[in-house]
């Protein structure tokens, strides 16, 4: 399949089971773009961190590994997959939603997914940790960073130039 | 609805207006969305944000890219829901592809090897401190708890594909904490 082919099928995908954001489907995204052959574990560690430096919603992410794939198209490709499916879906039932706001199947729902989501995100931290963590300095660099952002209210951009600094030095 | 009626804004303004939340969000665009809504824009009461806003956390895709869609077809129907979220996206995805332009050039270089190196460790950290947060309501909830152990389980041990079991587990959880844990 075409690289730009293959991003827009396996993402728009993604678009849709994204319940909980773009953490909840890292772990998927990250086992199809090794299993495409795309990247490595810890490329695709490096991107995702970059993608946090940016601005804007965390699904950046996913524009930047469109752009790796397959240059501008692909970043293009990327962005339109992973928002186009969910913005139609919302588009659509925003409507509904607000006329059945006091339904109780819908809080049964809503309060169902939290597990699952919550499960997702510990997953994709996991997972990311498991590619980042290549000796003992990049784990320590991991643990202080989420100890820190756990306990204080560190601007995220402060923890991620501190540590390309730290690395830059030779620490990692 | 507030009984002070407020001007429908134009698709200028949602272009605008969702310009600033994506350029100014660095760490989260949430705190910027609600100060241009509410404070600086005056689009909705807090009462309707918060309304909007957990619709658009239960439906999938990203929070503010469904508020941008549910409030653009609100004020201007399609083209408002269009304009609103290609001013939200711009910025962030030109910036990040500069990002990506940078690391590609000077990755080979062992010190901007090495700060990426580092730079992804903590990007893993504060995932895992997004994690540790997310998951802290859950404490003493034995039943929530073990759904969760098991949706880490699938994804994260067995490796299983998402799409397989997103629904599985959406459906299992609910019915499960409807009856056993209501």
């Amino acid at each position: 399949m075409r690289p730009t082919l293959a991003l827009a099928v396996v993402f728009s995908q993604l678009s849709l089971l994204a319940f909980g954001g773009a953490n909840a489907i890292l772990p998927d995204l990250h086992r199809q773009v090794v299993d495409q052959g795309w990247m490595n574990g810890q490329e695709f560690a490096a991107l995702f961190a970059l993608a946090q430096a940016a601005p804007g919603p965390n699904m950046m992410v996913f524009s930047l590994i469109g752009w790796r794939v397959a240059g501008l198209t692909g970043a293009l490709v990327a962005t339109v997959a992973i928002i186009l499916p969910a913005a139609i879906l919302t588009y659509f039932t925003a409507g509904l939603w607000f006329r059945l706001r006091d339904r109780p199947w819908r809080k049964a729902i809503q309060a169902g997914l939290v597990p699952v989501t919550i499960g997702l995100v510990v997953a994709s931290a996991a997972l990311v940790t498991a590619s980042t963590t290549v000796n003992w300095r990049t784990g320590l660099i991991s643990a202080a960073v989420a100890g820190t952002m756990y306990f204080t209210k560190t601007h995220p951009l402060v923890l991620l130039v501190v540590a390309a600094a730290v690395g830059a030095v030779g620490f990692s | 609805m507030s009984d002070a009626p407020r001007p429908v804004p134009t698709l200028t303004e949602l272009f605008l207006g969702f310009f600033t939340i994506g350029v100014c969000g660095f760490g989260g665009v949430l705190p910027w969305a609600r100060r241009t809504i509410l404070e600086t824009r005056r689009w909705l009461t807090p009462a309707e944000f918060t309304e909007v806003l957990g619709f658009c956390q239960f439906m999938p895709g990203g929070n503010i890219i469904n508020v941008s869609i549910a409030l653009g077809s609100r004020f201007r129907g399609l083209p408002g829901a269009i304009v609103s979220v290609i001013g939200l996206m711009a910025a962030p995805v030109t910036i990040v592809i500069a990002l990506g332009a940078v690391y590609d050039q000077y990755r080979t270089i062992p010190a901007v090897a090495h700060a990426f190196a580092a730079l992804a460790a903590a990007g893993a950290g504060m995932l895992i401190a997004t994690a540790l947060k997310i998951a802290a309501p859950l404490k003493g909830r034995w039943v929530a708890i073990g759904i969760a152990v098991l949706t880490f389980a699938a994804i994260a041990i067995l490796r299983l594909p998402l799409v397989d079991v997103m629904p599985v587990m959406a459906v299992v959880s609910t019915i499960v904490l409807w009856k056993f844990a209501p």
